[in-house]
């Protein structure tokens, strides 16, 4: 009778317990309720109008049943024949997460449900046997999965008879039946119960690992309490041992991938254009990702439909660039960034009620029960099986890569994603166990555990992510909604089983066994091979290894005193049953015994003590790979609530699938020299630690000599290129592209010399580094030894670098260099001689004349009691500005400004352009410009003064009736003060000297004119302009054509103005005007 | 200065009737008071902008420039001390410095039969009396001095704005002691976008951890804004992480509600900045901590 049971619940692959949430799914599961399998079937159809919880936790399949049998009877089971029967009216009671045909009744269950007690229960020695044997398929591994047994048993403790009375007719008719297998041994809510609490007495130690919130729920549940008040006490005293909890979710804010130089400049890329493509992408790609976050979850949104053109966009921009590398880089970086964290697996809405009722406890929820129903949804307990899910942000990643379909960049993934789990899969972890040699450093062993633990973890995390990105990358080509037919199954097997494999997973998982790390390659194995696609199990590769696993599994009983610690196993074990449920995988596989001799192989191989036998994982851990492992608090949680979960058969669609070919990269042994035999000697008998601080700072040295041979030699190297180049250039006759190459060749000679720099550095840095990170206690000679392994191993690394880059390195830096000189020697304000543009260009250059003789007296910094309390140069553009423009007008006669206001606008530029603080060049020569035209609205009367009484006067220069107000003569001699001033660069004082100005000027009265002979004079007599400068000035102005009459009168006028001193330069100016009054003359 | 949307469209609706000349801005600044003038001026500018993106096309139409041109030579013959091609730009409603580059351009084309080079128009708007005829050199002189959105003047003067405070910036942080990276020492280490400030230690300001500062020498406005966003601020956040962006002419105040995603709005230099205290300096006071928690 109890093999009944046994059957029913071990030897199906009761996979489609799995609730879903899909309602429309359940009718497919319900004609796998009726155990067909079973030959005396006909006797058992299900009550009517009841849908049998049994039928939807399992299912026999006809294939599977020889198999079953066959372990059935290894089992020794003897009880009962191969005839297996399901007790028709065994599944009347209903679970909380099984709502009944009964559920629109809106009763409450209390009023509906049958209270359990003790007293009821029937065959008890039945059900104490059933118990027992139910259990030792538990401890020996037997089942496909633990926990959905325990899960079964579960909601048989939470079930509720759908009854209220007791039904004795149907008691007496089962009871009545002759044959022991037919009777309804589960029929009663009693018996259910009473069956339940026996397995949970008997399998106290797993359950006693489960977290705390369950333990609670579970301890003060009535129905435990009624049946074995033993229990509650245990698992009371369990709950304050428990450790797991639910860690507070991590921060939601992400973080970006940082740009490093190193990496990303760019030195790493192709071409100009790839670079600045990348950056184009690199943009895009986090613009995506916030689009995404932003509306992922709005019902109407569609990834393919909203970022697809995005997405694929940037492939094929990409594709074009040839920067799949870099942005595969890029993806996973961000991938693991944000998905890496341990509490991503859990959808966040279900925590946090879930977690209320756990707090709250029992007892308080029962009378929340009523107002729960009305405001919270109901928990989604969806069983411990759910199927594989991108939850959180995986979600986009996966997405991303469905959408951008992109052989390219998924080549690229799989390339990067197979280096680094491979290169995981062989982090070293400490045994304590190695370190307890002395028992002094207690403490420090116990800091070193937790921090291997803690190292462990996250190694183990980022492997389960990166793996179930490779699983669905690699499966992914092959990925079908429905399982195929046979015929096509057996032809995807012939094609596929010729091309390599993604990943060699027997040969990982073969070595592993070996060196005993399973406990860090299963788990992650286990998210790749959840990936796999229908055809996937059946090549010989991964059947192989889905062999050795269920052999493994078999091997992991939990009861057994191993060297493995129980937690260890305990992961395993729950992660392996997992994968056993889903779907793809294939259900025979548990029953077949085709694989015994693989592990007994490796069996023998004992290997020196393994990362298996450290306790590397802890509850916490536990739950945060298995998540699923949370569904028994919801349970528990809804039968305290009454929320009437919905459930049923959960169907798993499975995604992914493919094989693309990649030879797995096996370690390659190289082998080394005497020295580093005795290198390795050396660190034999050394704590652990030396040799990673070792290995580090050997690696930062020599990296550290790299970057700073790259900051000093270089950038002197590429300095002195530039001096060479412009003295190169000076020289007549030079051409430039052949300069640029001797010069390169010497610089890369020179280059040489880093190795030498590069070992200096290395020698002298190490040693101090290795002094300080080492303990104090170091005797001298290990000391010693330790650096100078140090020393070789930077100076090592730093020379392997240098000598395969340093030349090209000089070359890029130079190329850069050189082109940026040539292009500032070309681009001067001036068009040099290269210009082809006529007059217009020629006066440009002109305004220069001046500038080279005085660039050498140019300050470049603020007087030395400066404050840089002067005002803004752009404040000051906006002053003159506004005095410009209402000398150029439109302007109103009030807006003129005085004498004095002009006086102190210049003061505040000259204290402007005396401070360097704020100054650019550009500001600075705008505001000489500015100066420079001010004077000429001045010169030209352009800009009359405004008396302080406010009437205006025309020339006010020599009024003497402007009392204190300074004259324009005055503010004239102030600006070529300023202009003398010897701060900056020089003012354009040609300006001085265009038609423009020259025609105002003799258009003017004899007042401005003489203000204009008076500035130029100023400017002579103060040296800041020479009078060939003046001269030549005239002589150019000469060549224009100015109107007759003006130049006329303007001869008229400097004939008539008395000068106290004699201006040469003016004089011949006038000579210089009389020819070009003849040209003109003569002209018309 | 922060402004509320509301407050900011206000003054953008005022300006749209506005001319970029002085007697405007004068009209602009009695209309608000309040508001200072650099504040005022950027927001006028944005919104000039603005519009002249708008309306631009229909003055660079061939038969448009034309016009403009013809009408230029027409109105000199006839009065030629006035300011023609000022009082025409702002009759048809377009930048007078842009209306000027439109007729010097036509000009220069008339003289030399071919496309001038933009170097030469550009030196010569920048220094009109490079221009043969003197009557054009006036009034494109009027032109370019007198518009305050544009023109060679304008752009110097922005350009020395964003200069100094980005040197204003420097100053805080070394009162403050921060270190830090700035554009050109980025630029050199091969980064591809570079903010103005990278902080070598990032520092926590109201509660938000940055990692770099980015100066803005103008208001920050919604159109302005979002284009800073997509070409520069999420670039930077894409690559180094949480940052504060420093309007000093203020903007809407609205716009700063990306702080959770770490993009924080600041018109002025922070005053909130907490520092990381390593253990030996015990000055982690409880309020610091409480804003470290944040």
């Amino acid at each position: 009778m109890a093999y009944f049971l046994l059957h029913s619940r071990t030897s199906k692959p009761s996979r489609r317990i799995n609730p879903t949430p899909v309602s429309a799914d359940r009718p497919n599961s319900k004609p796998k309720t009726c155990f067909t399998s079973t030959p005396l079937q006909k006797v058992s159809s299900p009550p009517l109008g009841v849908e049998p919880l049994e039928g939807t936790v399992t299912v026999g399949s006809p294939m599977s049943l020889k198999e079953e049998r066959e372990l059935l009877k290894r089992e020794k089971t003897k009880l009962a024949q191969q005839a297996v029967s399901l007790p028709p009216c065994s599944l009347d009671p209903c679970t909380p997460t099984k709502t009944g045909v009964r559920t629109e009744s809106k009763v409450t269950p209390d009023s509906q449900t049958t209270c359990p007690e003790p007293s009821k229960v029937t065959f008890s020695s039945e059900l104490d046997i059933l118990a027992e044997l139910y259990c030792t398929c538990i401890s020996e591994n037997l089942v496909p999965n633990l926990f959905l047994e325990l899960f079964f048993v579960m909601q048989l403790l939470t079930s509720r008879s759908p009854h209220t009375h007791d039904g004795e007719e149907q008691l007496s008719m089962c009871s009545g039946n002759s044959d022991v297998l037919e009777r309804c041994y589960l029929r009663q809510v009693h018996n259910c119960v009473y069956f339940a609490v026996k397995v949970l007495e008997n399998q106290f130690q797993l359950v006693a690992h489960l977290d705390k919130c369950t333990l609670r729920l579970l301890a003060e549940n009535e129905r435990v309490a009624s049946f074995s008040p033993e229990l509650k006490d245990r698992l009371t005293q369990a709950q304050d041992r428990s450790t797991a909890k639910l860690s507070p979710s991590v921060s939601t804010f992400i973080h970006s991938v940082p740009f490093q130089p190193a990496t990303d400049n760019r030195s790493n890329f192709g071409s100009d254009k790839a670079f600045h493509t990348f950056k184009k992408q690199r943009d895009i790609f986090y613009e995506v990702l916030r689009e995404w976050e932003d509306l992922h979850k709005e019902p109407s949104w569609n990834f393919d439909a909203a970022l697809g053109p995005k997405i694929r966009g940037m492939m094929s921009q990409l594709t074009s660039a040839g920067n799949h590398s870099h942005f595969a880089r890029l993806f996973l970086k961000q991938l693991v960034q944000m998905c890496k964290g341990p509490r991503t697996n859990t959808p966040s809405v279900e925590a946090p009620d879930a977690d209320l009722l756990g707090m709250l406890g029992a007892d308080s929820l029962g009378r929340l029960k009523r107002l729960e129903e009305r405001l919270i949804q109901p928990h989604g307990v969806v069983g411990p099986c759910p199927p594989p899910s991108f939850p959180g942000h995986q979600e986009f990643f996966r997405d991303f890569i469905q959408t951008a379909s992109c052989c390219q960049m998924n080549q690229h993934l799989q390339d990067s994603l197979c280096q680094q789990l491979l290169q995981l899969d062989e982090v070293s972890i400490l045994s304590p166990a190695a370190s307890t040699g002395d028992g002094e450093d207690e403490e420090d062993g116990d800091m070193e555990q937790q921090d291997e633990k803690q190292r462990f973890t996250s190694v183990l995390l980022l492997a389960r992510l990166l793996a179930k990105f490779l699983g669905f990358i690699a499966f992914l080509p092959y990925q079908t909604s429905e399982k195929p037919s046979k015929e096509i199954q057996e032809t995807s097997v012939a094609l596929r089983s010729k091309s390599v494999q993604v990943l060699d997973v027997c040969a990982v998982l073969q070595n592993s066994v070996r060196r005993r790390r399973t406990i860090l390659t299963i788990p992650w194995l286990v998210e790749f091979l959840s990936m796999l696609d229908f055809i996937g199990p059946l090549l010989l590769c991964y059947r192989g290894a889905l062999g050795t696993l269920l052999l493994l599994y078999r091997r992991l009983q939990l009861n057994r005193h191993e060297e493995m610690c129980y937690l260890n196993k305990l992961l395993l074990v729950s992660v392996l049953g997992w994968l056993f449920q889903i779907p793809v995988i294939p259900e025979d596989i548990f029953f077949t015994s085709e694989f015994t001799a693989l592990v007994q192989e490796e069996d023998g191989v004992t290997g020196s003590t393994g990362l298996d036998c450290i306790p590397l994982v802890d509850q916490q851990l536990l739950y945060t790979c298995c998540p699923f492992l949370g569904e028994f608090r919801k349970l528990l949680a809804a039968f305290v609530s009454g929320s009437a979960a919905r459930s049923g058969g959960i169907i798993r669609k499975i995604t992914p699938t493919s094989a693309e070919l990649k030879d797995t990269p096996t370690a390659n042994r190289s082998q080394h020299k005497l020295q580093v035999d005795l290198e390795q000697a050396f660190f034999h008998n050394q704590p652990p630690s030396l040799r990673r601080t070792v290995d580090f700072v050997a690696e930062r040295v020599g990296s550290n000599a790299v970057k700073h041979i790259k900051a000093t030699l270089v950038r002197e190297l590429v300095d002195s290129g530039e001096e060479m180049l412009k003295d190169g250039l000076q020289s007549p006759n030079s051409n430039a592209s052949k300069l640029n190459d001797s010069i390169c060749a010497r610089l890369c000679d020179a280059g040489l010399e880093s190795l030498g720099k590069a070992n200096r550095f290395c020698n002298e840095k190490s040693p101090d580094a290795i002094r300080i990170l080492l303990p104090v206690e170091t005797t001298p000679a290990v000391l010693t030894t330790s650096e100078n392994i140090t020393k070789r191993l930077a100076a090592e690394k730093a020379c392997s670098w240098l000598s395969a880059n340093i030349t090209a390195l000089i070359r890029r830096e130079w190329k850069s260099r050189y082109e940026r000189v040539i292009k500032a020697l070309r681009s001067p304000v001036a068009p040099d001689s290269m210009d082809p543009d006529g007059a217009e260009a020629e006066l440009v250059r002109q305004g220069q004349v001046n500038t080279p003789k005085r660039k050498q007296e140019r300050l470049v910094s603020c007087p030395p009691s400066c404050k840089h309390n002067s005002p803004l140069p752009s404040d000051i553009l906006i002053e003159i500005k506004e005095i410009l423009s209402i000398a150029v007008g439109p302007r109103t006669d009030e807006e003129l400004p005085t004498g004095s206001q002009l006086r102190r606008q210049l003061q505040r530029v000259r204290n402007t352009l005396e401070c360097r603080k704020f100054l650019s060049a550009v500001s600075e020569q705008m505001l000489q410009n500015c100066t420079v035209l001010l004077a000429c609205k001045l010169v030209s009367g352009e800009l009359p003064l405004r008396s302080s009484w406010g009437s205006r006067h025309g020339g006010v220069a020599v009024d003497p009736s402007a009392g204190s107000e300074p004259s324009v003569s005055e503010i004239l001699e102030q600006l070529a003060e300023l202009w003398e001033g010897g701060c900056g660069a020089s003012a354009p004082l040609h300006q001085l000297f265009t038609p423009i100005t020259v025609a105002a000027v003799l258009k003017a009265n004899d007042t401005e004119k003489k203000n204009y002979l008076f500035l130029v004079r100023k400017l002579v007599n103060k040296g800041i302009l020479s009078e060939e400068e003046v001269l030549s000035y005239w002589k150019k102005l000469t060549d224009l054509t100015l109107p007759t009459e003006l130049i006329e009168n303007f001869q008229l006028q400097s004939q008539s103005i008395e000068l106290s001193l004699p201006l040469t330069e003016m004089q011949m100016c006038f000579e210089k005007l009389q020819p070009s009054h003849q040209t003109i003359e003569g002209a018309t | 200065m922060k402004l509320s949307r509301s407050e900011y469209k206000e003054i953008a609706r005022w300006t749209d009737q506005l001319r970029p000349t002085r007697q405007c801005m004068k009209m602009l600044r009695d209309r608000f008071p309040h508001h200072s003038q650099s504040t005022l001026l950027s927001i006028f500018s944005l919104e000039y902008q603005k519009r002249t993106k708008r309306t631009i096309s229909r003055h660079h139409a061939p038969d448009v420039m034309e016009r403009y041109y013809q009408r230029y030579l027409n109105e000199t013959r006839v009065r030629p001390t006035d300011p023609v091609l000022l009082e025409l730009a702002n009759e048809v409603d377009l930048s007078p410095a842009l209306m000027a580059r439109i007729i010097l351009d036509r000009f220069l084309k008339d003289q030399g039969g071919e496309m001038p080079s933009k170097t030469i128009l550009n030196s010569m708007l920048k220094e009109p009396s490079l221009i043969a005829d003197q009557i054009l050199a006036t009034n494109i002189y009027q032109c370019t001095i007198n518009d305050c959105c544009y023109g060679p003047l304008v752009d110097c003067i922005k350009h020395a704005v964003g200069q100094e405070h980005e040197v204003l910036l420097r100053d805080k942080l070394m009162e403050r002691n921060l270190s830090f990276l700035d554009e050109n020492q980025l630029r050199t280490m091969g980064y591809d976008k570079t903010p103005d400030i990278i902080l070598e230690v990032p520092v926590a300001v109201e509660g938000h951890i940055i990692h770099w500062i980015e100066s803005k020498a103008s208001f920050g406005d919604d159109h302005s804004h979002r284009t800073y966003l997509n070409e520069q601020f999420w670039s930077y956040w894409n690559r180094f992480g949480p940052g504060l962006v420093i309007y000093w002419y203020g903007f809407i105040e609205e716009l700063d509600c990306q702080r959770d995603r770490g993009i924080l709005l600041k018109d002025c230099f922070p005053t909130d900045i907490v520092t990381l205290c390593h253990a030996s300096q015990q000055e982690h006071t409880p309020e610091s901590q409480k804003k470290d928690k944040e």
